[in-house]
């Protein structure tokens, strides 16, 4: 039977408040939203919120990646490939994208959860992240939020089984971007509401309540993309669900994630849920598919992750609106960004193992740990006797820091340090930190981030950051 | 360990350009200044007879050795240019100097030059074609001792400052600094951050500049037009990596405790505060200069700042040290640097340093540091 056997999520750590949008003072508990900082995208945050998932689970077990996004950078470049390249997952993983809409991330689940029953695949990883970007002080500007979950879709120990599914199609022309386009559009939103969101997500919901001979009450938690707080509440109580049956959409707190909305809402839901519940979730975007999941005892053993509440608990507002165009790449500059020809392709090429997956290497006759990997060791000069060494899900110790203020940053000073990693001494930066965060001997874990974006795309490597719990 | 070299090179002339950023001055100005001057202060007056090969530092992209046999016009002998890092000065200096202890000549020349100022950028830029290691300036990597140096000997910026505080005194003093202003503690402490620790005033200027030196066979010196100074020791050491390397320890650089070793073996140095009379060191960065005071022994380990509070490495202390100002007043045009630091320690074993002149100074030693930084050149001249 296919089903959910580990969730996680990430919400990046800067917020921006509505107040300060206006120029106003944020008031603590205002209504604000999740930004991706400089250093981070679709596929940053889907890394991260896949690292969360695969917590305390053999990351050789996952046979396939399948990564939704509206936002991902590449064209022509797969997203599931680099992704797959990060986490370190085997050779032979089987990989895909879904986008072109908001549905995305529930088309990638439905389709998990068809090859894990038709037995193409034992484990499927489902990332589905978004960075959506409304027009500066537009009107999408506080709906629009960023982040990222992941499901584990397998054939055994399911936290939650599917029930069953349904979906319907729906050509409209409510909410769209074309290639070269800086700023998601939308045509105006009652129309967005009344032709679209509410009638095909009620048509679909209704459809699988059918299908399985259920009706609202049946259900302990419903779960339902919305475009905003208003039209969420309006389809709920259409749909016949009272207020506690309804999962909170974290309208203010997080915003809409886009193709990654739904399936971080359904995060939220399991991550408070007990066993023995029926768990309702609906995707929307060019139709809307439904998806009914009925939890299982295996839920309570899931180890202790972040999911969604513990990132929104670790939070840092923006303090101005400035900062949030600079960390957003859309202050005016003397220069365009991502100028010159960039990494080379032939050293990316043979340093992802260093640059993509964090590995080191430790030498088979003495034990160092090194990275990168030299070909002969610091300690015991032995040559060639290096197995491979994941360093991306170890611990580190802050060494020694220093505060570049000259490095492109939108909140100077960029943090770079020296960390130790189980003997081998690494030069990183230090992400998600103020500098007074910086403290010797400190324990830092490691995050996989943009660098820059030389020769007009992005690059990436890990950075540093403090220990989150 | 090296064999000694000591006593049987001699430094017969010595030659630097105004150092600045010499924005009407071209690679082949500076080369023609720094080299005549020396050509004068040996007495050589036909260096198309008396130059037999030039050895020359530089690490700016340039046009290679032609440049500097075009600038010269020495043609039809041996020419060869290398770069190692911020020593490179010191480096060409020791080719020179094992060109003739070999025997191959009886005179050569060494320059040291770059032009950083025709680049439009006021320091180092930023490398972008990599992922790692970034931000990758020069400070951000000088600065990797400073958090924990300061938490084990309880030291801070404001020991940093004194520093800078001295070699821009000392500075206003040298004819072909380029600051030529006396600071004050708080203007370094108060000054913009670039990487902290280090403020504005804690770090070395860019600058372009050449310097020369004309050496010859130590039997020969006396052939020429001033006291000859005696080469002494001269090597040069690399460490590992300190961004890389699994043994640092963050509060001292490796390659200046190798460099100076071998060195003071070469010149019979057992006690390096009392035997060296004055010094030139690598201030590309105040904590640079700081951490070589302990590095090179002239004080121990944590004491570097008692030693700044009392004095000591003051024109007027007893071992002064970055007598002309340093890389702080002189920039750093890091080809030129190294040779630089042998053309004011020969004018203070003379006598001739004018208002900045050590007392008696008989042992001289220049040293420069620099990569990430992993390798070290030390030079030491001394009387005969």
């Amino acid at each position: 039977m296919s089903g959910i056997s580990a969730y996680g999520a990430y919400v990046p750590y800067t917020r921006l408040p509505f107040a300060t949008i206006s120029g106003r003072t944020a008031k603590e508990g205002g209504p604000e939203k999740a930004v991706a900082y400089y250093d981070e995208d679709a596929v940053t945050m889907g890394v991260a919120a896949a690292t969360d998932c695969l917590k305390g689970i053999d990351r050789a077990s996952v046979d396939a990646v399948v990564f939704a996004s509206t936002s991902y950078a590449y064209r022509e470049k797969q997203g599931a490939a680099l992704i797959a390249k990060a986490l370190d997952l085997r050779r032979d993983v089987s990989t895909s994208d879904v986008s072109g809409s908001l549905r995305a991330g529930t088309n990638a689940l439905r389709g998990a959860f068809d090859s894990v029953a038709a037995g193409s695949a034992r484990r499927v990883l489902v990332i589905a992240s978004d960075c959506r970007m409304g027009a500066p002080r537009g009107a999408l500007e506080t709906k629009l939020g960023d982040g990222a979950a992941a499901f584990l879709i397998s054939d055994s120990d399911p936290i939650a089984t599917l029930e069953g599914s349904h979906s319907v199609t729906d050509e409209i022309q409510d909410v769209w971007r074309v290639d070269g386009d800086a700023y998601t559009h939308t045509w105006e939103d009652r129309f967005v509401v009344t032709e679209g969101y509410a009638p095909v997500v009620s048509e679909a919901v209704q459809g699988l309540l059918d299908k399985l001979n259920l009706s609202p009450s049946d259900v302990n938690r419903a779960v339902l993309y919305a475009p905003d707080a208003r039209s969420h509440a309006t389809a709920s109580r259409t749909l016949g669900f009272s207020a506690d049956q309804l999962q909170d959409a974290l309208f203010g707190k997080l915003g809409n994630t886009g193709c990654a909305f739904a399936p971080m809402l359904l995060v939220a839901s399991l991550e408070s849920a007990k066993p023995g519940e029926r768990i309702l979730l609906a995707g929307y975007g060019d139709g809307a598919d439904v998806l009914s999941l009925t939890t299982t005892e295996h839920l309570e053993k899931l180890d202790a992750r972040l999911a969604v509440s513990g990132h929104l608990a670790r939070r840092k507002p923006l303090r101005s609106y400035e900062t949030y165009l600079r960390s957003r790449g859309l202050d005016p500059k003397e220069w365009q960004k991502g100028g010159g020809g960039g990494l080379s392709a032939t050293i990316r090429f043979r340093e992802r193992d260093a640059d993509i997956a964090f590995k080191g290497g430790k030498c088979t006759s003495c034990g160092q740990v090194h990275f990168p990997v030299p070909r002969v060791c610091y300690q015991c000069f032995s040559r060639d006797q290096w197995e491979p060494y994941g360093l991306s899900d170890k611990r580190g110790r802050l060494l020694a820091h220093t505060f570049d203020y000259f490095f492109p940053a939108p909140e100077p000073p960029a943090i770079m340090i020296m960390a130790e990693i189980e003997g081998c001494h690494v030069q990183i930066q230090l992400a998600d930190a103020a500098p007074e965060d910086a403290i010797l001997d400190m324990e830092v874990e490691f995050a996989f981030r943009k660098i820059h974006e030389a020769g007009g795309k992005p690059n990436y490597f890990w950075k540093a950051i403090p220990v989150s719990n | 360990m090296s064999k000694t070299i000591r006593d049987k090179v001699a430094i017969v002339g010595v030659g630097a350009c105004k150092f600045g950023e010499n924005w009407d001055k071209s690679r082949e100005d500076m080369i023609v200044d720094a080299a005549y001057e020396a050509y004068a202060d040996a007495g050589i007056d036909d260096p198309q007879r008396q130059i037999e090969a030039v050895f020359c530092g530089s690490v700016y992209p340039n046009g290679g050795t032609g440049e500097v046999a075009e600038a010269l016009k020495l043609f039809d002998r041996p020419i060869s240019k290398l770069a190692n890092y911020c020593e490179t000065g010191t480096d060409t200096f020791r080719y020179g100097v094992m060109s003739i202890a070999a025997g191959m000549y009886d005179t050569v020349l060494v320059v040291g030059f770059d032009k950083p100022k025709d680049r439009g950028v006021s320091g180092p830029s930023v490398d972008f074609d990599r992922v790692r290691g970034l931000p990758a300036t020069p400070a951000g990597w000088f600065s990797l001792c400073a958090a924990r140096y300061f938490e084990t000997y309880d030291a801070g910026r404001e020991d940093l400052a004194k520093i800078a505080v001295k070699n821009h005194h000392n500075g206003t003093l040298a004819p072909k600094s380029m600051l030529k202003r006396e600071i004050s503690v708080d203007d370094v402490l108060n000054a913009r951050i670039i990487s902290w620790p280090f403020g504005l005033y804690d770090c070395a200027a860019q600058s372009d500049g050449a310097a020369a030196v004309v050496l010859s066979r130590a039997d020969l010196a006396k052939d020429y037009e001033n006291d000859p100074v005696m080469v002494k020791a001269v090597t040069i050491a690399v460490s590992a990596n300190p961004q890389t390397d699994p043994n640092f320890d963050f509060l001292a650089w490796k390659p200046t405790h190798f460099a100076a070793k071998d060195a003071y073996a070469q010149a019979g140095i057992s006690e390096p505060f009392r035997q060296i009379d004055v010094a030139q060191v690598h201030d590309c960065f105040t904590l640079t200069e700081l951490l070589t005071y302990e590095d090179l022994g002239f004080c121990k380990k944590g004491e570097a700042k008692d030693h700044v509070a009392s004095g000591t490495f003051e024109l007027s202390g007893d071992l002064p040290v970055n007598t002309d100002g340093g890389l702080k007043t002189f920039g750093h045009p890091t080809g030129a640097t190294g040779v630089r630091m042998i053309y004011e320690n020969t004018l203070q074993l003379r006598g001739k340093a004018g208002d900045r002149q050590v007392k008696n100074a008989s042992m001289a030693l220049s040293h420069n540091i620099g990569g990430p930084p992993q390798a070290c050149g030390i030079a030491i001249i001394g009387h005969p």
